[in-house]
């Protein structure tokens, strides 16, 4: 796949350029929205929960921003991820073109985004007084984590939405509810332990609690916590991969 | 002399009464009364072709005999059902020449992003990149948003990329006819200096007297079946007597 890559290099970066182009086409603001837009919904995150239900927990506005952080990131690049095959159907019915490409591109804008909105949280965890130390360097490894995890559910959830419509809709809905078992807001330490581990079975809580641990108490994770942050990733991008594998020659007659 | 494009019965199939056509509802009960069954509509049927250095393939037939099925096939975009089909060079196909274009981004832009489709390299794009935009004529025009161009605008400059390289393989599905007069004849010499270049070139057109004039081999396809394949003239009169009512095709 890599190999492929490699060649096809020219035509991805046309790809990225194009989604790049359309995102913010006819905007004034342009790219200041890809901080705007997080940090807008902090604001009102931190006034609901703070202002309105007085959360008082220690450094709750990293807290909040952590998890806002990568799930804005995951939906971001799920949603239109998702559309990302679909979307260039006139292309692929016509060229001969690795499909992969177009999901990929679509991620990079997404990446883009979060590089930028990371940006930002490393300034206000400056300001909260929290300090930067050499641990902040493993924060790479759940970025990583959650690069593979968000390609391969982009790819599993793209090649879906071409056999079924119903994903769009399902999908808007999924993220709601993944947003309420993520704990983006909420702590989960009253919980007894056995709920706690539960909370480990959702690899997006598990990539914010990485962000929380290594940013808020200065602690870097168990090797288990590695493991399983790995496994989650490595196993949606191989079943994505193998959709895209499987039905490469299947898309066609569904769009 | 080796070919440089092989077709060996070519069957292509579309499934027909899957989910897309019959929806969620009726595929979930269908499949719990276990009686579903997806048909498969043959588009392209036992169909052999082969192309040396310098041919011209025509295509014939009425609508719906299957050769833009075929030239997808041919492109690598649908694989065929059985049969097969083998390529040596690289392919540049122009179907349905100006759908792929992106109307938001400009001449620019979409030269490029076809032109990388096509396979092409970015030091050959900001090479030929000016004489695309003197060949199609759209040099006024080169920053402005796709969609603002005309029907016409649009396929000059889809065939000026496509055309402007050195493919060993180029697929023309009915894009001669695109422009006018004056970039008809610009584009028919465009064919003759690619075609003398070396390349096998395959083109479907509806107009007899191009594939007279151009083609040195013509497979006429009905109803995805190979009526006939080689020689022009005997072939092309064949199939203006049967498009008059003259001529049966023989039923096998």
């Amino acid at each position: 796949m890599l190999q492929k890559l490699k060649q096809n290099q020219f035509l991805f970066g046309e790809l990225v350029k194009r989604d790049f182009a359309k995102k913010y086409k006819r905007t004034i603001l342009g790219m200041a929205w890809s901080i705007i837009s997080p940090l807008m919904n902090l604001l009102i995150m931190w006034l609901v929960f703070s202002v309105f239900f007085g959360s008082n927990m220690e450094h709750y506005v990293i807290y909040l921003f952590a998890g806002q952080l990568v799930y804005s990131y995951f939906v971001d690049a799920t949603s239109l991820g998702m559309s990302s095959l679909l979307s260039n159907a006139q292309i692929f019915t016509k060229v001969n073109v690795p499909k992969y490409l177009f999901l990929f591109s679509q991620n990079i804008s997404s990446l883009i985004n979060f590089g930028l909105t990371l940006l930002v949280f490393f300034a206000f965890v400056a300001l909260d007084g929290l300090p930067f130390t050499w641990k902040f360097f493993c924060l790479l490894y759940p970025t990583v984590c959650l690069i593979v995890f968000n390609v391969g559910l982009g790819l599993i959830l793209s090649a879906l939405l071409v056999f079924f419509r119903d994903m769009q809709h399902l999908w808007a809905i999924l993220t709601q509810l993944i947003m309420w078992m993520s704990a983006i807001f909420y702590s989960i330490d009253a919980y007894s332990a056995d709920v706690q581990r539960l909370f480990m079975a959702n690899p997006l809580y598990l990539y914010i609690d990485y962000f929380r641990r290594i940013v808020i108490h200065g602690a870097v994770p168990s090797v288990q916590f590695h493991l399983l942050a790995a496994l989650y990733a490595g196993l949606t991008f191989a079943l994505g991969a193998y959709m895209y594998k499987r039905y490469n020659h299947e898309f066609l007659y569904y769009v | 002399m080796d070919f440089i494009l092989k077709a060996e019965r070519v069957s292509i199939s579309y499934k027909i009464g899957d989910f897309k056509d019959i929806g969620l509802k009726e595929w979930v009960m269908r499949h719990l009364k276990h009686n579903f069954q997806v048909e498969t509509f043959m588009a392209v049927r036992d169909v052999s072709f082969e192309l040396y250095k310098g041919d011209m393939l025509g295509i014939i037939g009425t609508n719906g005999s299957g050769k833009s099925t075929l030239l997808k096939a041919v492109t690598g975009v649908m694989e065929p059902r059985s049969g097969s089909i083998t390529r040596r060079g690289s392919v540049a196909a122009l179907l349905e020449l100006a759908s792929g274009f992106d109307g938001d981004l400009t001449v620019r832009e979409n030269a490029y992003l076809r032109g990388a489709m096509l396979g092409y390299t970015k030091e050959f794009m900001d090479k030929t990149y000016e004489q695309i935009l003197d060949f199609s004529e759209l040099r006024d025009f080169a920053e402005r948003p796709f969609k603002q161009l005309s029907t016409g605008m649009q396929s000059r400059l889809a065939f000026s990329i496509a055309s402007l390289v050195q493919p060993e393989i180029l697929i023309l599905d009915e894009v001669l006819s695109v422009g006018d007069g004056a970039f008809q004849e610009k584009s028919a010499a465009k064919m003759r200096e690619i075609i003398n270049g070396g390349a096998a070139t395959i083109l479907v057109s509806h107009s007899l007297g191009q594939i007279r004039e151009l083609c040195n081999k013509v497979l006429w396809l009905d109803k995805g079946r190979q009526i006939a394949y080689g020689e022009t003239e005997p072939i092309c009169d064949d199939y203006a007597a049967y498009l008059a009512g003259q001529y049966e095709i023989g039923v096998s």
